[in-house]
């Protein structure tokens, strides 16, 4: 194989100088889309910053060193860019080939997790302990198989021209296809996953162009599952109790309400333009917990403002505009569908994530894209926009 | 792989994707929505939390002002004690509740286990003393006797005592200086409850939680001054409390010292002769009773007679005011509170109230004179006088013929005065006046500052009472219904009285309106109501609102606040009368009532001034009233159940001015022994650096005057004309 130090592609010209070929009109780096990428690769930067000022005086879990989070936070993000490369390099249609071995590898991986190699985390059984400070949380890595495996069904017989929309059998094997690893999730139990995972199954198919009868379907299993587990006590103790405090967070300030009223405070008294970066008293006096992961946005809120957090809406807003716009162009139904789950998780992780810190949705273990703190999902999240772009700028599958 | 067309997208797909695209600007819209509500439009509020959130105060406590004496003697100061106390935040975080901890703190102080838990517990409605009172977010002292061994100990091997600090702290001390006690009119403290925090949270002075807060005397009654403002060092801490930064601070600012008029050494000699009248007194035989007299409680009041100013207050049962000090025991408690020691609490200068007796009769000299009757008019000074088929007798059936009213004052005799009053009362309509009579016997009393508080700074104070027509009316009101239901035309005495009672008792008979007359029936007074009345006489008719503080000094001695004397009226009598009622009370010093206890006074060089009383009480046994004065000094003591006025208390409140003068045995004034010869007018001095310097207050030797032996006391008065008592 050819052409593996840069962007070009075997076959596709004459040899040209790397710069030459990097800035030529047709090439893959200037038809990339740059909003997209420079608003990820700003969030990442704002998202170090909040992580530094939540975490520079944290003795406990810095290990004395106030840059450690800092430090692995653009690690994660330089790990995740070279992801993103390769991911643009191969190509989301070469990787069309690999699904069914992706799949399988992100579905044997959670299943690790339920062994007891799998270790737990805030009450989530979800991680895999590396050694070394590291581990990894699959269900990220999962969000984007699903999202893979489901596009190359349904897209399969349209693509090829063989039938309009999937038919029901394509769609069925699809959502067989994501019922396996979700029920595996459900069980660690990590339930903000699981809702990433309903919401980009729903982005899928309605992209797939699937009958109106299965979303609508989908959508009603979705909100009778939720009742089946409630009803079924499939939750734990701290789940029951952070939807209560979701209802009620004046419910118990010091207990399971504590989070979501120490959040609210710590955003509400940031006013208009915050206390300014490591001058929040809730950041600094460790108030919200969690605050460099699942947290992030109160930093923001506290020592930026609306000013600052209301740019971290805005950054989300470019990305998902210009993936609405990805997936609108593309020629291809794979690329759409992969587009449109990507959206829907993207979407709904970060709406969940800031909803949570603002008091309008129940508390639930899931990261704010780019911005907190954690290498799965750092990772899963550029992988998802080196899809995009590959998306964007249409490689044909290598050799 | 071939080439997909552009075409392949279907409109289904179209309309998904924009519905898709909807759906996430419309999420991104409500979270940008709901930051700008929170951060914006309730910024403020959040802002408030934030703050009160990082922010913790800790309490330094203002070290209390000191209560002097009117040369600068303590009352009442602080003094450091080494206290132990345990936080029940921390105890409660333990398995058993800090009870294994609070063992081996009362192991190492010498203290019963049971005790100590005891004390850490909270009060409630249940749970009786020893219990806390104060904030559980408080330490809570377990002793304050602690020392530096045992200091040392708990501070050294922190890790054996969690929740246990020792701390040398500024603690209240009641020095007691040169024997006196002063114990009612300094009074105690105890610490906050949350209901007073709650009720100054928004005034200007607001309690702190680990105040202490004075309950009553002077300790209630100058709180605020004494009390200061309790530093507070507000620290930002994170959310396990470790203290990441220093906000805005406030120190502590001690409380000023309360100057008063008392004088430590005249309060010693003032206490021990109460005390030693009433020992004498119960070694007295009652002739009506058939049995020794009880003394069950006495006051005497030394008040300088020109400004009203408390020179010594005494009241006898009396208790010791450190035993408040470091929360109180049960047993101490309940002995203070417990009918078996006659409530040691109550201050019975102010709140004892009896029948005055004779010492009223100045009251009513001023009235009959205000009614019309001359002072020097010869009134009959019969053995008995009868109304109807009642006959109200003379004190020991004595006849003196017909006398004035300086000589009616001079020998006590009560049917002058029952003549008196019941022309008056026939005058005025008898049983059934016109409405709107004004009956000058009832108006004077009031003019005298009867009937009402005289204002003394002191808590607790009571009325007394002038049973006029209006009390009748009212009093009549709330008991007629018990007494017809009691009452018997021909019962026992109450039954008899009953029946009276329940008939005319809304009405002023005759016999109500004589027996007032001579200070007995329903009428009540206060001991220093009726040395308010005596100073008034002795300087002239100025009627002044007593006072015991004389200046407050901020802790700087920069700021002096002074207490002026404060006139509460002028008496009713005119300067002649003043002078008729004070050449007769000079009389009954020197050759009335008062003169057998007052043989050898140096009376040309100090005359002195007195009145008699023995108020009868149905059911008890006399109480001795007896009311004196100087030009510089007014002395009224009573004892219940103790006597004749000048029987009981004449030798006490001679030796109080045998030692005030310097008085001897004999009659001659050694001016180097008199302690307080004229009043203390200046106030202590004060160093530049704030500082009061104290003299030294040696104890009182009740017997440094007497180098000859006391006339027969014990054995009762000779049997000689002047020696009537009344």
């Amino acid at each position: 194989m050819a052409g593996t130090n840069g962007f070009s592609v075997s076959g596709y010209g004459p040899q040209r100088s790397t710069m030459t070929r990097l800035m030529a009109r047709d090439s893959t780096a200037r038809r990339l889309d740059w909003p997209m990428l420079l608003a990820s690769l700003a969030l990442t930067l704002i998202g170090a910053a909040l992580v530094f000022s939540a975490t520079r005086n944290r003795n406990e879990i810095n290990h004395g060193d106030q840059y450690y989070f800092l430090f692995r936070h653009l690690l994660n993000a330089g790990i995740g860019i070279g992801l993103m490369i390769a991911t643009i390099w191969l190509g989301h249609r070469t990787l069309r080939t690999a699904v069914p071995i992706l799949y399988g590898l992100s579905v044997f991986l959670i299943l690790v997790v339920l062994t007891p190699l799998g270790a737990t985390v805030n009450g989530a059984h979800s991680w895999i302990i590396i050694g070394g400070g590291f581990s990894v949380q699959p269900s990220e890595f999962v969000k984007i198989t699903i999202i893979l495996g489901m596009a190359m069904l349904l897209a399969a017989r349209v693509d090829a021209g063989d039938s309009e929309h999937p038919d029901h059998r394509t769609v069925l094997q699809a959502l067989g296809l994501a019922a396996v690893p979700m029920a595996i999730t459900l069980l660690m139990p990590d339930l903000g996953s699981v809702m990433v995972m309903v919401m980009l199954v729903l982005g899928a198919l309605l992209a797939s162009g699937a009958s109106n009868r299965w979303i609508l379907g989908l959508i009603a299993a979705g909100a009778a599952g939720a009742v089946a587990v409630w009803k079924l006590g499939m939750l734990d103790q701290y789940q029951i109790a952070r939807f209560a405090a979701f209802a009620n967070p004046a419910l118990d300030p010091s207990g399971v309400g504590y989070n979501t009223t120490q959040a609210r405070i710590a955003i509400g008294s940031g006013g208009l333009t915050g206390a300014g970066l490591f001058h929040g008293s809730q950041t600094t006096g460790q108030f919200v917990p969690e605050q460099q992961t699942d947290f992030v946005f109160t930093v923001a809120g506290e020592e930026l403002g609306f000013v600052g957090a209301g740019a971290i809406i805005l950054l989300l807003g470019v990305v998902l505009w210009r993936a609405c716009k990805i997936a609108r162009e593309t020629s291809e139904l794979y690329g759409t569908i992969v587009a449109a789950g990507i959206i829907a998780w993207f979407s709904f992780q970060a709406f969940e994530n800031i909803g949570m810190t603002l008091g309008i949705m129940p508390v639930t273990g899931l990261p704010l894209p780019f911005v907190s703190y954690g290498g799965s999902s750092m990772f899963a999240e550029w992988i998802a926009i080196g899809l995009l772009q590959s998306i964007k700028v249409q490689r044909p599958v290598s050799a | 792989m071939s080439n997909i067309p552009e075409t392949g997208r279907t409109p289904r797909v179209r309309i998904r994707l924009v519905i898709l695209q909807v759906l996430v600007l419309s999420l991104l819209l409500t979270l940008g929505g709901r930051l700008w509500y929170l951060q914006i439009r309730e910024g403020d509020k959040y802002q408030k939390e934030a703050s009160g959130n990082h922010v913790q105060q800790v309490v330094t406590p203002a070290v209390r002002g000191s209560i002097l004496d009117a040369r600068g003697v303590p009352l009442a100061d602080n003094e450091t004690r080494l206290v132990v106390s345990a936080s029940r935040t921390d105890l409660l975080k333990m398995k058993d509740d800090g009870k294994a901890v609070l063992t081996k703190v009362a192991h190492l102080l010498g203290m019963k286990p049971a005790d100590v838990i005891r004390k850490v517990r909270l009060c409630d409605a249940k749970t009786p003393q020893p219990c806390w009172n104060g904030s559980p977010y408080q330490p809570i002292p377990i002793t304050d006797e602690a020392t530096p061994k045992q200091a040392l100990q708990i501070r050294e091997r922190g890790e054996d005592f969690p929740g246990i600090t020792a701390e040398p702290t500024a603690v209240r001390r009641y020095p007691g200086p040169g024997g006196s006690n002063t114990a009612q009119v300094l009074g105690y403290l105890s610490p906050v409850t949350d209901a007073e925090i709650q009720k100054a949270k928004d005034t200007d002075s607001p309690y702190l939680r680990s105040d202490q807060v004075g309950r009553s005397g002077l300790e209630r009654e100058y709180d605020k001054e004494l009390r200061g403002k309790a530093g507070v060092t507000r620290y930002e801490v994170d959310n396990l409390g470790r203290v990441i930064g220093r906000a805005k601070s406030d120190k502590a600012e001690p409380g000023s010292t309360v100057v008063t008029s008392i004088d430590a050494r005249v309060q010693a000699v003032a206490e021990r002769e109460l005390d030693d009248a009433m020992k004498t007194a119960r070694q007295t035989y009652d002739k009506v009773t058939g049995e020794n007299y009880k003394a069950d409680s006495g006051a005497v009041v030394v008040m300088e007679a020109k400004t009203g100013r408390v020179i010594a207050m005494a009241s006898n049962p009396t208790y010791d005011p450190n035993a408040w000090v470091g929360g109180i025991s049960a047993k101490e408690y309940a002995r203070l509170t417990g009918k078996k020691s006659n409530y040691p609490l109550l201050n019975r200068a102010i709140q004892g109230q009896s029948a005055p007796g004779s010492t009223f009769k100045v009251v009513s000299s001023t009235a009959a004179v205000k009614a019309g009757f001359p002072f020097d008019g010869k009134y009959p000074c019969t053995s008995s006088y009868a109304i109807g088929n009642q006959v109200f007798k003379n004190f020991e059936s004595e006849n003196f013929g017909p006398i004035n009213l300086g000589r009616a004052l001079e020998v006590s005799c009560d049917t002058v005065f029952y003549g008196l009053a019941h022309r008056e009362w026939k005058k005025l309509g008898g049983i059934h006046p016109k409405p709107g009579t004004q009956d000058p016997f009832f108006t004077t009393a009031h003019e005298f500052g009867l009937g009402k508080e005289t204002g003394i700074d002191l808590p607790g104070e009571v009325s007394g009472r002038i049973p006029d027509r209006t009390w009748k009316k009212d009093f009549w009101k709330a008991n007629k219904d018990y007494w017809c239901k009691v009452g018997k035309k021909d019962g026992t005495f109450v039954q008899k009285l009953s029946w009276e009672n329940c008939r005319q008792g809304n009405l002023m008979r005759a016999g109500d309106e004589v027996n007032y007359s001579i200070g007995q029936g329903d009428t009540l007074v206060t001991p220093i109501q009726m040395a308010a009345i005596y100073a008034a006489i002795s300087n002239g008719g100025t009627l002044h609102q007593p006072e015991i503080g004389k200046a407050i000094v901020s802790p700087d001695g920069k700021k002096i606040t002074e207490i002026p004397p404060k006139v509460n009226a002028k008496l009713p009598m005119s300067a002649k009368t003043r002078d008729q009622i004070d050449k007769a009370l000079a009389g009954v010093a020197t050759r009335g009532t008062a003169a057998w206890r007052f043989g050898g006074w140096p009376q040309k060089q100090i005359p002195m001034h007195a009145k008699t009383g023995t108020a009868e009480v149905h059911g008890k046994q006399t109480t001795s009233w007896f009311a004196t004065y100087t030009k510089d000094y007014t002395i009224v003591m009573t004892i219940s159940q103790g006597g004749t006025g000048s029987g009981a208390s004449g030798p006490a409140v001679r030796k109080i001015y045998n030692a005030l003068y310097g008085v001897q045995a004999d009659g001659s004034i050694d001016k180097k022994k008199a302690i307080l010869p004229h009043p203390e007018t200046s106030l202590p001095k004060i160093q530049p650096d704030g500082s009061i310097d104290a003299p030294t207050v040696k104890p009182y030797d009740p017997n440094q005057n007497d180098q000859q032996p006391e006339q027969n006391v014990a054995a009762g008065p000779p049997a000689v004309t002047t020696d009537r008592k009344d």
